[in-house]
């Protein structure tokens, strides 16, 4: 198996006439975290949905662990087919399914999980790791706060025990204490669980300082890529996005 | 002079014909909850159930007239019916409706209403335009009990109603599917992230709307006879019912159905009005029901959190 799990390749993409990504090349390694860090509307959560099929190419490719999943053919791999390769997306705003309980929510991101005993043990394991979800697990989604359910929504997506985390601003909205603890969280999942984490991020400090590798996209182009700590002394990025 | 006893008995009568409706008003529920649309053809559905279970059981019986396999070919006649509508659901989704899934509002709807018609002229067709009598599979002699009385088939329509509605009830808030239901109708491309394939969701949802709706139109036809246009009025009511009750809400459906129900049977004696504009209550009650909670009883007016 290589060493690279997911690659892109040249990707656009565009809403009607508009250009959202245009020519797009990143590659995410095995074992990495690697953040993407750009403006308001510079194209990061089209990324993330074109890697998971929700947004159409105009041109390009996606490898996953070696295989093409996604390109301008027109039968690519649809948004579940590609759950079940192991890729699982924490959607930005969480999008946690409000009428249903914290369990119930859970035992959705275990879909593609057929042993119920395997189900009980990573809800199990979920709540040992956010303990907050435990005391919440009866309760509807909806009551939960803007961090009990960013939190709820990264435990929904390690259910199904992904190879790739992809997490659409997960600081997003959240004071800075719960941003802090939630990336926290995140690294720890990378750590011991070893889980690849691909993350996109407006809060540029947060996600360089816990990722391994770090892009830049403005206006739907990647104009930088670096190691994360490279990124952090570099002077255009402190200028323009750490605002140093 | 109407007394109490007649009340009491207009509103039982009122049960049971809620108890059918909500049967019906089930599957414009779950398929609004899922796909926001109202599936006119659904109406239809539930004729062909009554046909499909007229036939069978005229079938299964041939020149018997044993009590016990009367019931048990009533039964296994209901179960066909609910296998052929259910794969005649699905069907008519995939060829009228999912081709449409992404194209303006309307034209699933007029498809669902080039389906309703299809439906109905195609059994008029078929069946001829007389209706037809559904046999009791048993003998209907009303029971009175303390002056109220209750004939053996309002009892089953009563029993059969109150297990269809426990098992779709423990179906979608206990097993994988049922909660796969419920979390599409919540937040469709989210369900797709979590591995879900929502096609075979919206197939699974039509199959149980119109299985039921077969079970529906094979009790409705006790009273309203079986006919190519039986379908039209008693699912015009059934969607009244579930918009009453909150359109997309499975509870919102089943209570919906029997309010709707009792106020048709109970509102007329009380009213004064002629029992032949009893279908005027329904519709009267849907204009309220629009302008004073158009959400419907159980709908929901609350604001997602961002």
């Amino acid at each position: 198996m290589s060493d690279t799990l997911l690659t892109i390749d040249g990707i656009s993409v565009k809403y009607g006439s508009i250009e959202a990504l245009h020519e797009v090349s990143m590659s995410v390694k095995r074992g990495d975290i690697v953040s993407l860090i750009g403006a308001n509307g510079a194209g990061k959560s089209t990324l993330l949905k074109a890697v998971m099929a929700q947004v159409p190419l105009s041109s390009g490719s996606i490898t996953f662990e070696g295989n093409e999943i996604c390109s301008t053919k027109k039968h690519g791999r649809t948004t579940h087919q590609l759950a079940s390769l192991g890729m699982a997306l924490v959607p930005e705003g969480r999008h946690v399914f409000a009428d249903m309980t914290v369990e119930e929510n859970l035992d959705m991101g275990a879909f593609l999980v057929r042993d119920s005993k395997e189900i009980d043990r990573k809800k199990e394991e979920m709540f040992d790791f956010f303990p907050i979800l435990s005391q919440r697990r009866k309760q509807k989604t909806r009551s939960l706060s803007g961090g009990e359910q960013q939190m709820m929504a990264i435990a929904r997506a390690l259910m199904s025990s992904p190879k790739l985390l992809l997490l659409d601003e997960p600081g997003l909205g959240l004071a800075p204490l719960i941003v802090q603890d939630i990336f926290h969280k995140i690294r720890k999942i990378n750590e011991e669980d070893k889980v690849t984490v691909f993350l996109v991020e407006q809060n540029a400090r947060m996600a360089l300082k816990n990722s391994t590798t770090g892009y830049v996209i403005e206006t739907g182009n990647i104009v930088l890529s670096d190691t994360s700590e490279n990124l952090l002394n570099n002077e255009k990025v402190k200028a323009a996005y750490l605002g140093e | 002079m109407t007394t109490l006893i007649q009340y009491l008995q207009y509103f039982l009568n009122g049960i049971t014909l809620g108890a059918i409706y909500a049967l019906i008003a089930l599957g414009y529920t779950m398929v609004y909850g899922i796909l926001k649309f109202i599936n006119f053809a659904h109406g239809d559905i539930l004729m062909v159930g009554a046909y499909t279970g007229l036939l069978t059981y005229t079938a299964l019986l041939g020149d018997s007239t044993n009590g016990a396999w009367m019931l048990i070919a009533f039964f296994l006649a209901m179960l066909v019916s609910m296998a052929f509508c259910a794969i005649l659901g699905m069907f008519i989704e995939k060829v009228a409706y999912k081709p449409l899934r992404n194209a303006n509002r309307l034209a699933p709807l007029l498809s669902a209403i080039g389906v309703s018609f299809i439906l109905s002229n195609g059994a008029a067709w078929i069946f001829g335009t007389q209706s037809r009598r559904f046999p009791y599979p048993f003998d209907d002699t009303p029971i009175v009990i303390a002056g109220l009385s209750i004939t053996p088939h309002q009892i089953l329509t009563i029993v059969v109603s109150i297990i269809m509605m426990i098992v779709l009830t423990s179906f979608v808030n206990k097993t994988r599917m049922g909660k796969a239901m419920r979390a599409t109708s919540l937040d469709q491309p989210t369900s797709e992230l979590m591995g879900i394939d929502v096609n075979h969701v919206i197939s699974m949802t039509f199959a149980i709307g119109s299985a039921l709706a077969a079970v529906g139109g094979i009790l409705a036809s006790f009273d309203f006879r079986v006919s190519a246009s039986m379908g039209t009025m008693t699912g015009l009511k059934a969607f009244v019912a579930a918009v009453i009750g909150g359109i997309g809400n499975i509870q919102g459906a089943m209570l919906g159905g029997i309010i709707l129900g009792i106020l048709e049977s109970v509102g007329a004696p009380l009213l004064g009005i002629p029992s032949s504009l009893r279908d005027a209550i329904a519709f009267a009650v849907l204009i309220i029901i629009l302008l004073v909670k158009p959400d419907g009883i159980l709908g929901k007016n609350e604001r997602e959190k961002v």
